[in-house]
């Protein structure tokens, strides 16, 4: 309570405190606080947890050469796997979130976010077995086709697999999985977009793109990055779907079409985890904070990108 | 026998619980449950109160066949079983938390001492109940079985054999035709204890083409890799050209490999898997009712099928508790009998065992006590 | 694929104006140049081998560019660059739409086996092989969902109110921080750290209901705060302006006026949440653990749940593959079901209480 006492704005402080508000505002602080006990308690956890893997000598760690060696192609694939999504998915989601917020009917658009909404409706071990089933054979014509014609960058230097279980899949997968994230935020956002800045643009005699470009986009940005950033969280955290459709466990490597994967962090560990004892859980844990160091950096990342503009929203 | 009333329960959630459960009675085929049972007639013994174990998940398919027999019999007991895997079915019997554990491998010198422990200082039993022959499966077309040397499937899963016409193979196979094919080695992806077993096979009788220590996660970097047996199946059916190794029972219409022993060729079956369980040594230094064994790879021995994966029930010779002590010997004594192991392999594939490693058995069975 | 939807709308009727004469394409003219482009690219990907991928891709992108070229010369550069992005924008829903309808097909397609009343009204309760059904399971998770709802959104939501009303400088900073950090947490690892609440707080033995609730809660929490904080930013300062100059206090502006006109989108921003958890394998497991009967009391045992349940019989399944492969799909299709509910219903309750707007 004592810390709101000063808001930015000077209007609340005009406003008459009332015990309500009191306990309103103490309640809202005290959820804020509650989560940052649990994740410092998840994260208390984690360390302690993966103390032994930190300490451990190197040939005692799983793969016999130490934690950084374990855990360094784990984190490649993680990054690989989740950036590939992320490219994917984040124009695609921003097309949807437009198409059903201007350029759909009217009568269908409800309709249509839905459907598209459904998408993240389902479980991810489902994702995982279409994955395998549907979409790993039918891509493996299109890996071939990239080893012959790309194969001269590293990404798609090949041998092709022949089962099209690799990350370039994964990634795809991955994609699917968080389109729906991105597009439901996105496309609640553009609709927020205020309705005077976009009737005067198209008074102004602009086009509807241009209308979107200048009215709908600046406004809708932060927005965007949000989802972004939730579906990125998503896609480096996703386990099953990973562990479902990849041919992992191979070193580092860039080669997004070869059988010979590295595999993910979360993964990694929802494979490795069940039948693991004594240092090995340890290690696996360990494997974990750092999927949790790579999660804050790349918030950090995210957050310095958003800032550098100035927030436009409607709460300032 | 679902619906306990032993509670934790908050009284301010029970309002939830009682919402949920007046719109639920109870699934349609509980409510008769208790008058379902008329297996075990002469073991008039009412038994009741909670049963838990919790390990390998390669027993789930079983260990759901033994449950539903031994239900039946027991309609009381609150039987489950968690497959949370080897090393956690482990830690929490050895934590205490569950009666009993399924490992696909005995406790090392470590976790006996501490399961001895848990167990009031007594003794632990292991029981290898569940014995899986692993097959060497492969999707080529136009040839349904193979004859293949240990050091054969060695080079074949480490890359050396990179082609089905490759003349190792056609060596052992005068009669089958070999198409010009690439071999696409596929092991599984997840840490099992089916890898462990495949792995510690090529050590023992193809050193030196295989030189990497057994494991149970793939010691070789790359190739094909896919997740639990499901997974690598549905490989193999869906790649041409592809080989895995896989509980026998799953093979389907792929191809299985005859494995070679001594001088004969030995196709993976219930019979010759439980033959090469029987003669394998146990592991030296183990109290008198703990029945791990070293699976004798190396075996020369006529119809015996060395590629098996043997999993283990762990528990207390001692319990401290008087129903837990006689749920477990009452389960115990189900799995191991024929019927038990008939069921199981009805369900999961798994090989029964023989007649001789159900009187060993027994004798750990019938010294269950509570103390 | 995208052939069938329209890739222009018509555009908002430009006035005339006394200066000068807007050239446009007819009405129907982008959607015919369209078809062409697409025809040609048919054609071509026949030429060159022909498959089905080939002549979409090839299609799209002729058709996209023959409406723009056809548009550049008549309507000149700012209309072409509308017509472009509108194909563009369709071509983007249309590809989402392709892994949608393949997903939804296999589900149904290997679902609809068992979809059947013997699944609903039974349990594994010693089942062996065929038969059996998923009661417990379904139960199992709509107890565990409801309950890990019911801790995540109030907190959630208390806190993105916090965020947007209240917080300013560090704490604000750190808590968004912190909760962005919170999406990282992998699902197993959110299971092991309610595993170990539990245990430090009552024992080696316990597995509960609400030991999975919770953990569903360290995932859910996040995606609740992040979404329901993205949707209350939109709310227009004028609206909260307007009712302190009525004098009501701030408690009651966010309760009556803020969150009423976001409900909406904190509707979509729960019901995502919720999709996040709901199928959820690994934090379950060793949280809830897996039985084969009824247990609806999430403060005594273990339960079943659907995606564990579907799981097992995915990935361990016995000889008689099939009937455990058809279960699994089943509780698949199930749980996308149960999820469009409580869509609908999320739909339902903010068309309810949302204001009514001006048109």
């Amino acid at each position: 309570m004592t810390a709101t006492k000063a808001p930015s704005e000077p209007r609340s402080q005009q406003a008459v405190r009332r015990p309500g508000d009191r306990i309103f505002a103490g309640s809202a602080k005290a959820s804020g606080v509650f989560i940052l006990l649990v994740l410092a308690g998840v994260a208390a956890f984690l360390v302690s947890e993966a103390v032994p893997a930190l300490t451990a000598p190197a040939e005692d760690v799983p793969g016999g050469e130490g934690l950084g060696a374990y855990v360094a192609p784990l984190v490649l694939g993680t990054l690989l796997g989740a950036v590939l999504a992320l490219l994917v998915a984040t124009p695609l989601a921003v097309g949807i979130a437009l198409y059903v917020t201007y350029y759909a009917p009217r009568r269908v658009a409800a309709t249509m976010g839905y459907v598209i909404d459904l998408l993240a409706a389902i479980p991810s071990v489902v994702y995982g077995f279409w994955g395998l089933a549907v979409l790993a054979p039918a891509l493996v014509p299109f890996h071939v086709w990239a080893a012959d014609t790309l194969g001269f960058l590293s990404f798609f230097a090949g041998p092709a697999s022949t089962s099209g279980r690799t990350m370039f899949t994964v990634g795809l997968v991955l994609a699917v999985m968080i389109l729906p994230i991105i597009s439901a935020i996105s496309r609640e956002v553009f609709s927020q977009a205020p309705a005077l800045h976009r009737e005067a643009a198209l008074a102004l005699g602009a086009t509807r793109w241009e209308m979107i470009r200048m009215a709908v986009l600046p406004y809708g940005k932060s927005g965007v990055i949000g989802g972004a950033m939730l579906g990125l969280g998503r896609a480096l955290g996703e386990t099953m779907a990973v562990a479902i459709v990849l041919s992992g466990g191979a070193g580092a490597t860039l080669n997004l079409i070869s059988s010979s994967n590295p595999s993910t962090i979360a993964s990694n560990i929802a494979l490795r985890f069940p039948e693991a004892t004594g240092l090995g859980i340890n290690t696996l844990i360990a494997s974990g904070l750092v999927l949790f160091v790579i999660t804050l950096a790349v918030n950090m990342l995210a957050r310095w990108i958003v800032n550098r503009r100035a927030d436009f929203s409607g709460a300032n | 026998m679902t619906l306990s009333t032993r509670s934790r329960a908050v009284p301010l959630t029970m309002a939830l619980a009682g919402t949920l459960a007046l719109s639920a009675c109870g699934a349609a085929n509980e409510s008769g449950a208790s008058g379902g049972g008329g297996g075990g007639g002469a073991d008039t013994q009412q038994l009741s109160g909670d049963l838990v174990g919790a390990g390998a998940s390669s027993q789930q398919a079983a260990m759901e066949a033994w449950q539903a027999g031994f239900q039946g019999e027991y309609p009381d007991v609150d039987f489950s079983y968690d497959p949370v895997g080897s090393g956690g079915g482990r830690e929490q019997f050895i934590a205490g938390a569950t009666d009993f554990a399924g490992s696909d491998a005995a406790l090392d010198d470590e976790e006996l001492t501490a399961a001895q422990e848990r167990c009031s200082g007594g003794e632990v039993f292991e029981l290898p109940n569940y014995v899986s022959p692993i097959a060497v499966i492969f999707n080529l077309e136009g040839v349904d079985e193979l004859d293949l040397q240990p050091a054969t499937i060695a080079g074949i899963f480490t890359g050396a054999i990179a082609n089905w016409n490759d003349p190792a193979i056609a060596a052992d196979n005068p009669d089958a035709t070999l198409p010009d094919q690439a071999i696409t080695p596929v092991h599984r992806g997840d840490d099992s204890g089916t890898t462990d077993n495949f792995t510690d096979y090529l050590f023992q009788t193809a050193g030196d083409v295989w030189t990497a220590e057994p494991d149970g996660v793939w010691p070789l970097p790359g190739g094909e890799a896919a997740n639990g047996t499901s997974g690598v199946v549905g490989v193999v059916e869906s790649t041409a050209g592809a080989v895995t190794y896989a509980d026998a029972s799953r093979a389907g219409d792929l191809g299985v490999v005859s494995v070679g022993v001594g001088s004969e060729f030995v196709a993976p079956s219930a019979e010759a898997a439980a033959a090469v369980v029987e003669n394998s040594p146990a592991v030296e230094g183990r109290g008198e009712y703990d029945f791990a064994i070293e699976v004798n790879r190396q075996t020369e021995g006529s119809g015996e099928y060395p590629i098996v994966l043997v999993s283990y029930h762990i528990g207390c010779i001692q319990y401290d508790d008087q129903a837990a002590a006689d749920n477990v010997k009452a389960f115990m004594s189900y799995v191991i009998s024929e019927d038990g192991q008939q069921t199981a392999a009805d369900n999961a594939g798994n090989a029964p065992i023989s007649e001789s490693l159900r009187e060993q058995a027994q004798t750990a069975v019938e010294a269950i006590t509570a103390g | 694929m995208s052939t069938d939807t329209r890739p222009a709308a018509p555009a908002p009727v430009q006035p005339r104006g006394p200066v000068r004469v807007e050239r446009r394409l007819p009405r129907l003219a982008p959607l015919g140049l369209y078809l062409a482009g697409v025809a040609l690219g048919a054609g071509l990907s026949a030429l060159t081998g022909s498959s089905l991928s080939s002549t979409v891709v090839y299609g799209v992108v002729l058709g996209t560019l023959a409406v723009f070229l056809a548009s550049r010369l008549v309507e000149g550069r700012r209309k072409a660059t509308d017509r472009l992005v509108t194909c563009l924008v369709t071509t983007a829903f249309g590809v989402a739409m392709v892994p949608l309808v393949s997903l939804v097909w296999t589900v149904l397609d290997n679902g609809l086996a068992r979809f059947d009343a013997t699944f609903f009204s039974n349990s594994m309760f010693r089942v062996v092989g065929e038969g059996g059904g998923a009661y417990h399971a379904i139960l199992g998770t709509l107890v565990i969902t409801a309950l890990a709802t019911v801790i995540s959104v109030p907190i959630g939501l208390m806190t993105a109110i916090y965020l947007v009303e209240y917080a300013t400088g560090r704490l604000k900073r750190a808590i968004t921080f912190f909760v962005d950090v919170m999406t990282g947490i992998p699902s197993i690892v959110a299971g092991l750290f309610a595993f170990a609440l539990f245990t430090l707080l009552f024992g080696n033995d316990v597995r509960l209901g609400v030991m999975g609730a919770v953990a569903l809660s360290v995932l859910m929490i996040p995606v609740v705060v992040r979404s329901c904080e993205e949707v209350l930013k939109l709310v227009p300062n004028e609206l909260r302006e307007a009712s302190f100059a009525l004098g009501v206090p701030k408690w009651r502006t966010i309760v009556k006026v803020v969150l009423p006109t976001a409900i909406a989108g904190l509707g979509t921003g729960v019901t995502l949440a919720v999709a996040r958890v709901v199928g959820e394998t690994a934090p379950l497991l060793v949280t809830v653990g897996l039985i084969t009967g009824t247990n609806l009391d999430p403060f005594d045992g273990r339960m079943a749940t659907l995606p564990v349940f579907a799981y097992y019989q995915l990935t361990q399944p016995g000889t008689d593959t099939q009937a455990f492969l058809d279960r699994a799909w089943t509780a698949a299709l199930v749980l996308i079901i149960l999820v469009m509910a409580l869509n609908v219903v999320a739909r339902l309750i903010s068309r309810f209480l949302a204001p009514k707007t001006g048109h």
